[in-house]
């Protein structure tokens, strides 16, 4: 089974992926910030992370530049699902590795299809 | 989580978690410093109006997730420095808290009345368009237009298009896969791939890391310029890609290049941000510590939990213990059974213990509200307050911090409004300008007790006794103690609303929150001195299960009396107790005279003898009132545990509670301030204990 980070600091959020990601058949590990995100990273494996923008102690922002640093998540996709959608924003994900970009609202249908594509 | 998670419960979670942001952001506005926007509150306060929006719109909530919209924006420009944070921002940015919280309070009934969030939305609006940072706004438009003219071109060639796509060497190491580029080109349509590069490569001599190979892509179908588009739009800075309509002309490719300038110019900005915002210092998590309050559950912290089943395991093996002395028992195994015995009570006093922490929660819940409270007053008022909260994490049982916010809320808008004065008149008086009001909470003994404290003018004690005479509360030739002047404030009676006006000091409903707080078991008090302050002083049970008893006994009859309202018992002699014609006896103790409640006669039964001499008596306070109660003898003090009478046959007067005492009787639990009540009712001819002390 493929397995998704996926990285909220909301509770309703982390509720919602997992039901959703669950439901088309993927593992998901949930973190609530981006320093339990990078702790659980160091010593684990994941097929593909999936991660809010704005949170405490580390954003979603630095958590891929953190995780990029590390060998085994070079080529590990990495997708940021957000409410933000400026420009300028999303080439700052870009410069730090990000893999892709989905803007919150999401539909599930769309969260699964995108998650899908870019895992392989 | 489970995966049959319903989304109904998913929704909840989103209103549970945006009523805690709500609170957060509430209690970051209010601690906001003027001035400083750049500071780890103002990250949290944008943090939380971020999450309602992104939940409220994931959620279907759109109604608050567009008015969050607003506020984030607001917030937004605050933290970035690029506008200065007002009182009137605050003021706007509160409404909108409580705003996006009455909305979501009423989603629950399926109507969002949406009338509040248009008017403040509008407010909001106000405020971004008035001094917005230019450079910004400049910036999203000429990136907006180029983006359009980019997109001009939205219909579809006769004969498809021809896609050049080089993908710098890079390209790999962000996760991006030419090849699944081609094959979502290849859902738009036929289409028809050929390789152009890579001639160059000698095997051995290259990094297998960078993409080195471009490809030209013939698309058949009706696929329009921006579908295509859509495709490489993640990739726009790290590939070369041309879109040509097959037989294209001159003027599309034009707007091609619009495209990619427009691109092009983006990433040398973002890397400047990036550094910039690589330079601030990590953000320390502000965690929200408040937890939900609602009427059927609670939160128990886990490690009450632990303690509880730990305690089940010991009780369990001291069980097991007293079963060995069940069959044949003799006399040479009395130490044992005595030993088990005496762990059975400690087991079961820390059970109890355990089980009456679980009830607890911080006096914090009851404070919190006083913030902003304090706040809108100051701003009614034309006052300035600064509030100290002491004792924050002092714990009491569930059920009576609820009822307590009332009380609590009544005595600190009295202090705000009558006791705290103007800062004109605290400077006249030498004062500093901002009136301090403190709560403080602490545990005493075996009860917890609420102060509230102002630095204000005090009572007046002249005019107290003034309207006290004028409403026959106090003789006119009587002289009391400043103390029992200022609790005077207390007796029913002494004002009504109708006499705020012409009454400068306190009085306003104050026997509602001494009545209230008797009715939670417990009494408050004042101390006051002119010029200096009041100290409002409630002293409450930690809780309303359990009750520390002395049993007394009236004739064949055992009766509680609750430890906290006794004050001492004594014996007395008929020559020291005087009965007044027509009305109740009198007792001297030391200096005062007493009222002798017979409580054979109040509760209508035989006692042991009716004389004075044979019986004690047990001085109890309620309310400020001291009393005699004569009974025919005290037996143990214990802690009993109350049970409703009202539940279990009916309500009575005078009576709060019952319970079952060690022999199995069951005792009925006096209700002190209830029966002085009934007491003087029934003597109500005699007027009030001052009338004739």
């Amino acid at each position: 089974m493929q397995s998704v980070l996926a990285v909220d600091d909301s509770a309703s959020i982390r509720g919602l992926v997992t039901h959703v990601l669950k439901s088309a058949g993927f593992d998901v590990v949930l973190a609530e910030d981006g320093y339990e995100a990078l702790e659980y990273a160091r010593d684990n494996s994941v097929d593909l992370v999936l991660t809010d923008i704005n949170m405490p102690n580390l954003d979603g922002i630095g958590l891929i530049k953190e995780l990029r640093a590390l060998p085994h998540y070079r080529f590990v996709p990495m997708l940021v699902l957000t409410t933000e959608s400026g420009h300028e924003k999303k080439m700052e994900g870009k410069a730090a590795g990000a893999t892709g970009w989905i803007v919150k609202p999401f539909d599930p249908e769309q969260l699964v299809s995108t998650i899908s594509k870019v895992i392989s | 989580m489970p995966i049959d998670i319903d989304m109904a419960e998913i929704a909840q979670l989103f209103i549970e978690e945006s009523m805690e942001g709500l609170d957060i952001m509430e209690s970051g506005l209010l601690n906001l410093d003027l001035g400083d926007a750049n500071s780890e509150t103002m990250n949290a306060i944008f943090r939380a109006a971020h999450s309602i929006k992104g939940g409220g719109a994931t959620f279907g909530f759109t109604e608050i997730s567009e008015f969050a919209h607003h506020l984030e924006t607001l917030l937004d420009e605050m933290r970035q420095g690029e506008r200065p944070v007002t009182r009137d921002g605050v003021d706007l940015m509160l409404q909108s808290v409580d705003c996006i919280r009455d909305m979501i309070n009423s989603l629950s009934s399926g109507e969002v009345d949406t009338t509040r969030a248009e008017e403040l939305e509008i407010q909001l609006e106000k405020m971004l368009n008035s001094e917005t940072c230019v450079n910004t706004a400049q910036q999203d438009i000429s990136t907006s237009i180029g983006a359009d003219e980019g997109r001009a071109v939205t219909t579809a060639p006769e004969s498809g298009w021809d896609i050049r796509f080089k993908p710098h060497p890079g390209m790999l190491k962000s996760c991006n896969d030419p090849l699944r580029i081609l094959k979502e080109l290849e859902q738009l349509g036929e289409i028809d791939v050929c390789s152009e590069g890579g001639t160059d490569l000698i095997l051995g001599d290259f990094d297998p890391e960078e993409c080195l190979l471009s490809w030209r892509v013939t698309l058949n179908g009706d696929a329009v310029r921006s579908q295509i588009e859509e495709v490489f739009a993640w990739v726009t800075d790290e590939c070369d890609f041309a879109i040509e309509p097959i037989g294209g002309d001159a003027e599309i490719q034009k707007q091609d290049l619009a495209v990619k300038s427009a691109s092009e110019e983006t990433p040398a900005n973002s890397g400047k941000e990036t550094n910039t915002k690589k330079a601030s210092p990590p953000r320390k998590a502000v965690k929200s510590s408040t937890s939900k309050q609602e009427g059927g559950s609670i939160r128990v912290n886990i490690d009450k939990v632990d303690a509880l089943i730990n305690l089940v395991g010991e009780l369990v093996i001291t069980q097991s213990m007293l079963s060995r002395f069940n069959g044949d028992f003799d006399f040479t195994q009395i130490e044992g059974l005595r030993e088990g015995l005496s762990q059975l009570s400690r087991n079961t006093r820390e059970l109890q213990e355990s089980v009456m922490a679980i009830r607890m929660l911080p006096i914090s819940f009851a404070f919190s509200r006083f913030p902003r409270l304090v706040r809108d007053t100051g701003n009614a008022l034309d006052k300035k307050f600064e509030l100290r909260l002491l004792g924050e994490s002092t714990e009491l049982d569930k059920t009576v911090l609820e009822k307590i916010g009332d009380p609590l809320v009544h005595l600190v808008r009295n202090s705000l409004d009558h006791g705290l004065e103007t800062p004109e008149v605290r400077l006249a008086a030498g004062k500093p300008e901002t009136g301090v009001l403190e709560l403080n909470a602490y545990h005493e003994g075996g009860s917890i007790v609420i102060q509230v404290i102002d630095d204000g003018a005090g009572i007046n004690k002249d005019k107290v006794l003034q309207k006290a005479r004028e409403r026959g509360l106090v003789g006119p030739d009587e002289t009391l103690s400043d103390d029992r002047i200022n609790n005077l404030i207390f007796v029913p009676g002494f004002s009504t609303v109708d006499e705020v006006s012409d009454l400068s000091g306190r009085g306003v409903g104050m026997d509602v929150v001494r009545r209230n707080i008797a009715d939670l078991g417990g009494d408050v008090s004042v101390q006051s001195e002119t010029g200096i302050g009041s100290t409002f002083t409630i002293r409450l049970p930690l809780t309303l299960a359990i009750l520390d008893g002395q049993l007394i006994r009236v004739g064949k009859q055992s009766y509680i009396i609750s430890l906290v309202s006794i004050v001492e018992t004594i014996q007395t002699t008929t020559d020291k107790v005087n009965a007044i014609a027509g009305k109740f006896e009198l007792f001297k103790l030391r200096e005062e005279y007493l009222p002798v409640l017979r409580l054979h006669e109040l509760l209508g039964i035989e006692a042991d003898s009716t004389r004075i001499d044979d019986g004690l008596l047990v001085v109890a306070e309620a309310n400020g009132q001291r009393i005699g109660i004569f009974v025919d003898d005290l037996l143990e003090q214990q802690q009993v545990v109350i049970k409703s009478l009202e539940a279990n046959y009916r309500q009575m007067q005078g009576i709060s509670g019952a319970t079952i005492l060690g022999d199995g009787t069951v005792a009925l639990i006096l209700d002190v301030p209830g029966m002085i009540r009934l007491f003087f009712e029934q003597n109500s001819d005699a007027g009030t204990v001052s009338d004739v002390a």
